[in-house]
This record gives C-alpha cells, sequence and structure tokens, in this order.
C-alpha cells in the first residue's frame, strides 16, 4: 500500500469525498433495515399466500384462501372486535385521566417530582411480571381488591374469571401501567404554555373555564395527539398483559379477552399456521396505518397564538 | 378556600399514588409470606421469611435469566447508540445523492408492527439456527429507526462550524462524528440508551417465540412461564415477580429524573 498522494484531495471531490464517508457510515445500518426490518415485511405478506410447512420445498401456493378464511373465522372476528374496543376504552381513558394527574401535579409546588415519579414508576417495570401481580390482586376469591370491596360494603367481583368483565379489567391494568407516560408528557406541555397568555386572559376577565378551554386545551393538541396516537398503537399491539393476566386461558374466559396480537401469536406458534397468521398480521398493518393516519388529520389541527 | 383546593389536591394526587404504588407493596408482603398465610390476607406477613426467593433463586434458573436479559439489554443498547447516532448523524449532515431516499426508507420501517415481522424473524431463525442463541434474542433489536430519527433531529441543531473546524484540525469525518458531534448530544444518548434498555429488560413477544430451553430464557419470560406452572403458590410467583420487578424499580428511583426527563426529550422532539 502506498501512501496517500498529497495530491489525492484534488482528484477526489470534497463532495465525492463526503458522499463516500456517507456510504461507509450508512452500509451496516442499510444492510440492517433491508434484511431485518423492510425484506421481512415483504416475506410476511409472501407467507400469508402459501399454507405453511417447515421444508420449503412443500410449501403449497393458496392465493387470497387465508383472506377468504378470515372472513370466516368467528374467533378473529372476536379478536378484532375486541382489540377495537380496548383501544376505544382504554385510550380516552389513559388520555383523560392522564391530562388529569398532569393539571393537579402542575397545580402543586411541593412534592411535584415526588408524585411526578410514584406516578410514572409502573411504566418502566416488566409488563409480563406487573400482570402477575395484579391477577393475585384480582383473584376472585383471595384477592386484595374484592377485601377492599368488603371493607367498603360492596359485593366481590368476578373480574378476570367474567366474560363480561375481563376484558375492562384488563385495559385498566393497561391503563395503570401507561398512565404516567402520559402523565409527563402532558405535564411538559402545560410546563411550556407561556404564563402571559393566561394573564393576560385573566386581565381581560376569562373564567378559569375559559382558559382552560380556550387556552390549555388547544396549546396541549400537539401532546394530545401524539399521546392518542401512541396509545392508540400501543392498545392494537396488546399482548402481554392479556396472556399473563390470565396465563392458563389465554384471551379467555371464553375469548373475551383475545386481542389480534395473540390470536396471530397463537396460529403462528401453537398451531403452526404460519401461512395464515401472516395474512392477519397484514391485516393489523393496515389497521394500524389507517387509524394513525386518521388520528393525524382529525387531530393535528394546528394552533398558533 | 385557597387552603381547600390546595388540600383537596394533594389529597387527589395521594389517593392516586397509593394506586399507583399499592401494587408493588402487596406484591412484597406476598413473597414474604409462607404459603399457608398468603390466604388469610391479612396486611402484614405474620411469620415473613425470605424462603420464597430461597425457591425462586435455586430451583428455577433465575439467575441464568437475569445474566440473559443483562446480555441482551446491554448489547442491543451499545448498538443501538452507535449505530443510530451514526447514522443520523449521516442524514443530519453529511450531504451525499439519495440522503432524503435513505431517511425515508427508514422512517417507513416504523409502519410495520413486530406482529408481522415476528413470523419472518421465526423462519429466518430456524434456518440459520439462531434459536435459542444470544444472537436470535437480539438481533431484530441492534437499531432502532425511532433512534434515528430522535438522532438526526438533535445532530441537526448543532452549528455545522463546529464540525467545520474539527474537520480543520485534521479531523476524519469519523472523527468528527465521534470526538466533536457525539460529546454534544449526550443528553439526547442518555435518553435513547435508557429507553434502549428498558424496552429490551422488558420485551416478552419476541423472547417467547425464539426461545425454547429454559436456560435461554430472558426474565420476563422466564417468569411468566414458571408462574404458569406455580399453580396457586402465589408466594413463589409474587417472589419471581419482584425479582423481576424490584431492580428495575431500583435503578428508576436512582434516575428517576434522568428517564423522565428523557421522556420529555424524546415525546417532545419526536
Amino acid at each position: 500500500m502506498r501512501p496517500a498522494s498529497p495530491t489525492r484531495p484534488r482528484r477526489v471531490s470534497l463532495a465525492t469525498r463526503e458522499a463516500l464517508w456517507a456510504l461507509a457510515f450508512l452500509a451496516i445500518p442499510l444492510a440492517f433495515f433491508l434484511f431485518i426490518r423492510i425484506w421481512p415485511a415483504f416475506q410476511a405478506l409472501w407467507l400469508s399466500l402459501f399454507n405453511w410447512h417447515a421444508d420449503p420445498g412443500q410449501r403449497v401456493f393458496v392465493g387470497s384462501l387465508h383472506y377468504q378464511e378470515m372472513l370466516q373465522d368467528p374467533r378473529l372476528g372476536q379478536a378484532l372486535r375486541n382489540t377495537v374496543l380496548y383501544t376505544l376504552l382504554g385510550v380516552p381513558t389513559q388520555l383523560v385521566l392522564g391530562l388529569l394527574v398532569a393539571l393537579l401535579l402542575n397545580a402543586i409546588t411541593r412534592w411535584r417530582d415526588v408524585f411526578r415519579a410514584i406516578y410514572f414508576a409502573p411504566y418502566v417495570t416488566p409488563a409480563a411480571a406487573v400482570a402477575w401481580v395484579f391477577s393475585w390482586m384480582l383473584s376472585p376469591n383471595f384477592g386484595i381488591v374484592n377485601e377492599i370491596l368488603g371493607w367498603l360494603g360492596l359485593p366481590a367481583q368476578p373480574f378476570l374469571t367474567s366474560p363480561t368483565q375481563a376484558l375492562a379489567t384488563v385495559t385498566l391494568v393497561v391503563v395503570w401501567q401507561n398512565l404516567g407516560f402520559q402523565v409527563v408528557l402532558f405535564l411538559a406541555g402545560l410546563q411550556n404554555i407561556p404564563r402571559d397568555y393566561y394573564e393576560a386572559a385573566r386581565i381581560d376577565g376569562a373564567s378559569s373555564w375559559q382558559l382552560f378551554r380556550h387556552i390549555t386545551l388547544p396549546l396541549l393538541n400537539p401532546v394530545m395527539v401524539f399521546s392518542a396516537v401512541i396509545g392508540t398503537i400501543g392498545f392494537l399491539q396488546l399482548f402481554t398483559q392479556v396472556v399473563n393476566l390470565n396465563f392458563n386461558d389465554q384471551g379467555g374466559p371464553l375469548g373475551s379477552t383475545m386481542t389480534l396480537a395473540l390470536y396471530i401469536y397463537q396460529q403462528a406458534f401453537l398451531r403452526l399456521n404460519l401461512g395464515y397468521a401472516a395474512a392477519i398480521t397484514v391485516l393489523l398493518f393496515v389497521l394500524i396505518l389507517v387509524i394513525t393516519l386518521l388520528q393525524l388529520r382529525l387531530l393535528s389541527r394546528r394552533v398558533e397564538y | 378556600m385557597k387552603h381547600l383546593v390546595t388540600f383537596s389536591i394533594y389529597a387527589l394526587l395521594v389517593l392516586g399514588s397509593v394506586v399507583m404504588f399499592f401494587p408493588f407493596v402487596w406484591m412484597l408482603l406476598t413473597s414474604l409470606k409462607p404459603f399457608p398465610e398468603i390466604f388469610d390476607l391479612r396486611f402484614w406477613p405474620q411469620a415473613p421469611t425470605l424462603e420464597n426467593y430461597r425457591e425462586v433463586l435455586f430451583k428455577t434458573q433465575f439467575p441464568r435469566w437475569f445474566f440473559n436479559s443483562l446480555v441482551v439489554a446491554l448489547l442491543t443498547t451499545l448498538s443501538v447508540l452507535f449505530f443510530d447516532a451514526l447514522v443520523g448523524y449521516t442524514l443530519a449532515k453529511l450531504r451525499f445523492p439519495g440522503r432524503n431516499f435513505v431517511f425515508v426508507l427508514i422512517l417507513s420501517t416504523l409502519m410495520v408492527p413486530t406482529e408481522m415481522l415476528v413470523i419472518p424473524w421465526y423462519v429466518m431463525s430456524t434456518a440459520y439456527g439462531w434459536t435459542d442463541t444470544y444472537w436470535g434474542l437480539l438481533f431484530p433489536g441492534l437499531i432502532s429507526a425511532f433512534g434515528v430519527f430522535l438522532m438526526r433531529q438533535f445532530f441537526q441543531t448543532l452549528p455545522t462550524d463546529l464540525l467545520d473546524a474539527g474537520r480543520i484540525d485534521g479531523l476524519s469525518e469519523f472523527g468528527v462524528f465521534w470526538r466533536v458531534a457525539l460529546p454534544l448530544v449526550r443528553p439526547a444518548l442518555a435518553a435513547l440508551g435508557i429507553f434502549t434498555f428498558l424496552g429490551n429488560w422488558n420485551a416478552f413477544l419476541w423472547p417467547l417465540v425464539v426461545v425454547q430451553s429454559p436456560q435461554m430464557r430472558t426474565i420476563p419470560v422466564g417468569v411468566a412461564l414458571f408462574s404458569g406452572e406455580a399453580g396457586t403458590a402465589w408466594n413463589l410467583i409474587m417472589a419471581a415477580s419482584s425479582l423481576a420487578v424490584l431492580p428495575v424499580l431500583l435503578v428508576f428511583l436512582f434516575f428517576q429524573r434522568q428517564i423522565i426527563e428523557g421522556v420529555v426529550l424524546t415525546g417532545v422532539k419526536g
């Protein structure tokens, strides 16, 4: 190897040099995204057109068969309905509760950081383990929650063992875990609103409700959109809590807590219907895409003051 | 009147805090009770014992699961920090043809849900013999598209003059990145690092799919499968849960300010 000659920089232009560095920096990451993220997405589409077999030579092309099956699969219908229900119940609940706690925190001066930390703590803990804790607390006969309901003179509830209560119960556990994330975002959003706005409006005689309605809410809109989108994507992919809250009858009782993600997992890895499962992941992909785009459109009205 | 309002606010917040924190307390208390005691629902353990922990630690492969989680989370975090910063820097500060295309290409991968990729990853892992290996556990997370986006945002705020000064001092393009640009985005790196670590430490779906043998489980999968077999031995299940939750909770309490500021940083920027 001969050392680079002093004339070399003149032969390779500065722009080419920069492009070559960029290529060197991007080579490994681009390979990663192509082979681990992009190609598998297309492979999922491709697999959805085949009947799965461990030996690639014996995979039979079935075309749109899996997609037709999906239309007639009552358990998939139930999983889809549940998933939508989880989202419709969970996202507004965690938005409203998150905003409420953030407003309370914004109104106090002492202990704010301590409270914020307590509300945020569940968000960092492993969902699988936490779900087991709730599964114990919510146990119908020996759970502390029913014990506390008893002290308050309220009747014991079946919670996760009842087809009518299980979905709402799972939703509440997920909201409990996500709440701190919403609180932290909303609190940061509230603290970003300049105090002058409130002072100016107050001088003009605005009531507290008017301040909230016409200053706080519109200026929090970007944070709300972000939280709603993140929350929706999270609920549409709900899996870990559902599996662990009712581990011996995952998705039960009677399929009442079954989600798309769990159904995909069961079809793919318990029944080894990988082709059918892949077809359902395509549905999940489309669902997430459509809802995210819709939400961004509906909610992101820019507010300028 | 004003005092009453303030008092009500604090009262509400305390009540909420109890709801948020009680599950952890009840988990710990149950984990310290001998089996017959867990069903009489008294608050304090009458005969507190560490026997449950001893049983989980020595009769399962919990120490190994802890080690596995640590290896996977640490290696993934290091890889994400290095590559995401490098790509973010390249997309923010270097000019080259196709820059926007590359950026959009990487961002577009964010739209694909993990569930859709898990099946091809599984097919890939069985074909290449990656199941039950550390590589199998960590390959899907080695670079994060969200992190690339985040780091790019931060690098864009750096003045180009500063980088040019480095170039004039004779640093190579990598030297400029490593010695000049990287130290200036430390807060973003800290936030990204913490979230990558936590995300991988707590991950459940992929480790459940790619691992078959008990000794390659990560903590969440290990604890879930152990609990599934423990029946009504809630004292053991709560001990296992405590072993999974407490380290994370301790780290959080220690670094809570940085972690929460990290959420704000990523949430507001991203």
